[in-house]
């Protein structure tokens, strides 16, 4: 911007400043070109000189020798006003030239606001464990309140009271069933290769690799094949479930939907929720089948054992009830995926890290409880011995 | 003569095979506040992301003194850019900064002053913008008009030699707006820098325009250019009419009165 002679960048000529007295007067003379992109010499001289000076009543400039400026020179000569200003020596700002006299005038038209300032402020050790508790029991209280508000709009919804848009479950089922299909396959094929693979190395110690089949097949329907549906879903359903909430959160949608009387609710999360419910069972029986042809690859080509001998092993070791454990166990993940994507969205702030940070933390809700829910699961199986 | 700053030669924007406008040619001159003007979907926005380097023209070019931005290589179109600074319209402070942050951000990507230089240079910008004092907020903190003014300073931080504007008053109170339009005007002067103001609110056209182009929504072209006021008094085209007079004058008759009385 600003310089008008002499737009070549290529020639600076070395900033200066200087200050004579004469009598009552300090005249500061700046000279050379003030751009941020080349050195300028330091102003204390001059600042201490206006603060020892005695007997000093006025500033005045010359810039005469003046080349290219720009912000570089306003911050100064900003700085210089500041200090003559506190001395109580008066400046004749008209000795400047006039663009940077209306710049002044612009930067101090509105004073500066003093308790917009902010003081930064130490914390000590206790008031951040506190503040953590208090977070913590905020954070629980807000999650019993969305599973409550979750549970009565299920009940109007059942009852017919709430709008419930078949269409949208339709498109959610869409999103998070067949378009889930190509990585769960991967995923569960692999897992698969990889349970056959670690029960192979004990068991062929004593020959009885026949019995991979009976590792890969329990493991996979009764644990890894929900599991790892359920992690695969977390991180690719229910992060993008934070995710649109939350940018429906930052843009207003979901307050729009309420002032038309519409429980988002109902509108937005139960039809998301029911849709993971519906799916997630039938990804996890996919899954095991996948496991268990994984398994099956490995054991017939590595380890000695026909196809017939694997299929005819694995038929008789999985029962009916390991199908349904893995289906049952799979349905709480999908409630758990759906319920933490929903909340982390529902929560969200208004700006674009908020909505970051809410996929983040609904992938990572969504783990823990996943694994905790596993866990207290399979005890309490193995407690009733099914 | 005045010394053009930017020209528009035979521009033709489209999003696919849908035309926006097509054969755009104007020219702004230097310490113009240039007014581009035009109904809703006319394509101003899409004018304005053309002109600062966002999207590619269909044909055409945009030329900074004779260099076209388009026919030029990347590292000499970034450098005809770091002479520009854009204020978007709802200020596109990120919002993970707080102001001083966000402002001192291109300071720190194109020079190597030390920490507390730069800090200055944040609070004068920020005193310009009428936010001394507000260095530590984070945008989410602030009214819709200051996030704004905060994203002038942003704009303004390497003291760019033009400066292009978004509907700078979209989503103000007429107060406010005002205020921002007579902060663009002193800047204007203060800095004699060209700016660019991508609008169609009347009254800022009016206040602050001194040359415009007005582009039209239905034959996907400019229609006129000129000084917006000259525009109101000579212009036959109904829909020019319409548009600088709200849609309450159909054509020539009666136009003029309204001239002194938009103030």
């Amino acid at each position: 911007m600003i310089d008008s002679n002499n737009s070549s960048a290529s020639a600076n000529a070395a900033a200066s400043i200087s200050a004579n007295r004469r009598q009552q007067a300090l005249e500061v003379s700046i000279a050379g070109d003030w751009v941020l992109e080349a050195p300028v010499p330091p102003l204390e001289p001059v600042l201490a000189q206006i603060d020892s000076a005695s007997q000093l009543k006025r500033l005045e400039f010359s810039m005469a020798g003046l080349g290219r400026w720009d912000s570089m020179l306003v911050t100064e000569l900003v700085k210089l006003l500041d200090c003559a200003n506190r001395c109580g020596i008066a400046v004749d700002k008209t000795t400047l030239p006039l663009p940077i006299q209306n710049l002044l005038a612009l930067a101090a038209a509105v004073p500066e606001r003093i308790d917009a300032h902010r003081q930064q402020q130490s914390v000590s050790w206790h008031e951040a464990m506190h503040a953590a508790w208090v977070g913590a029991l905020r954070e629980s209280r807000a999650m019993l309140v969305f599973v409550g508000e979750m549970a009565l709009s299920t009940l109007a919804t059942v009852r017919g009271q709430a709008h419930f848009r078949r269409e949208d479950l339709w498109l959610y089922v869409q999103e998070c069933g067949p378009s889930a299909l190509p990585i769960v396959t991967l995923i569960s094929l692999l897992v698969g290769l990889i349970l056959a693979f670690v029960g192979a190395v004990q068991l062929s110690l004593f020959g009885a690799q026949i019995y991979i089949a009976n590792l890969v097949s329990l493991g996979m329907t009764r644990e890894m094949g929900g599991l790892m549906t359920a992690i695969i879903m977390s991180g690719r359903t229910g992060a993008a479930y934070a995710a649109q909430l939350g940018t429906m959160h930052v843009n207003s949608e979901i307050d729009a939907l309420r002032t038309m009387n519409l429980d988002p609710m109902a509108f937005l999360v139960l039809p998301r929720m029911l849709a993971l419910i519906l799916i997630m069972p039938l990804l996890c029986l996919y899954a095991d089948l996948m496991g268990i042809i994984g398994g099956g690859l490995v054991t017939v080509n590595f380890f000695d054992v026909s196809l017939t001998e694997y299929l005819d092993r694995t038929a008789s070791a999985v029962k009916m009830k390991d199908f349904t454990i893995g289906f049952v166990k799979c349905a709480v993940f999908g409630i758990l995926i759906a319920l933490s994507g929903c909340m982390r969205g529902m929560q969200c702030g208004r700006s674009a890290s908020a909505v970051g940070e809410a996929g983040t933390s609904a992938v990572v809700t969504a783990i823990v409880f996943i694994v905790v829910a596993d866990s207290v699961m399979t005890v309490i199986c193995n407690r009733l011995g099914i | 003569m005045a010394e053009a700053c930017i020209t528009v030669k035979d521009l033709t924007m489209t999003y696919g095979d849908f035309v926006i406008q097509r054969d755009l040619n104007f020219t702004i001159n230097r310490g113009d506040v240039f007014v581009v003007m035009g109904g809703n979907g006319c394509g101003k926005t899409t004018l304005l992301r053309h002109m600062i380097g966002l999207k590619a023209p269909a044909q055409g070019d945009v030329y900074y003194g004779d260099q076209g931005l388009w026919q030029s290589d990347p590292k000499t179109r970034e450098r005809i850019l770091s002479r520009t600074g854009v204020l978007f319209q709802s200020g596109a402070l990120l919002s993970s900064m707080t102001l001083a942050e966000n402002v001192a951000l291109p300071i720190t990507e194109a020079t190597e002053l030390p920490a507390k230089k730069v800090r200055e240079i944040v609070s004068y910008k920020l005193a310009l913008v009428g936010l001394a004092g507000f260095e530590d907020y984070y945008p989410s903190e602030l009214s819709g008009g200051m996030q704004k003014r905060a994203g002038l300073a942003r704009a303004m931080a390497m003291d760019p030699e033009i400066l292009f504007f978004d509907e700078p008053s979209a989503g103000l109170d007429p107060i406010t707006a005002k205020l921002l339009d007579d902060l663009i005007l002193s800047l204007s002067n203060a800095l004699s820098a060209t700016i660019v103001v991508v609008t169609h609110d009347l009254d800022s056209i009016f206040a602050i325009g001194n040359n415009s182009v007005f582009l039209d929504a239905e034959t996907h072209t400019m229609i006129a250019g000129g000084p917006p006021r000259q525009l109101l008094e000579q212009s036959a085209d109904p829909s020019i009419v319409r548009f600088l007079t709200r849609g309450e004058q159909d054509g020539r008759h009666g136009a003029k009165h309204l001239i002194g009385s938009d103030r």
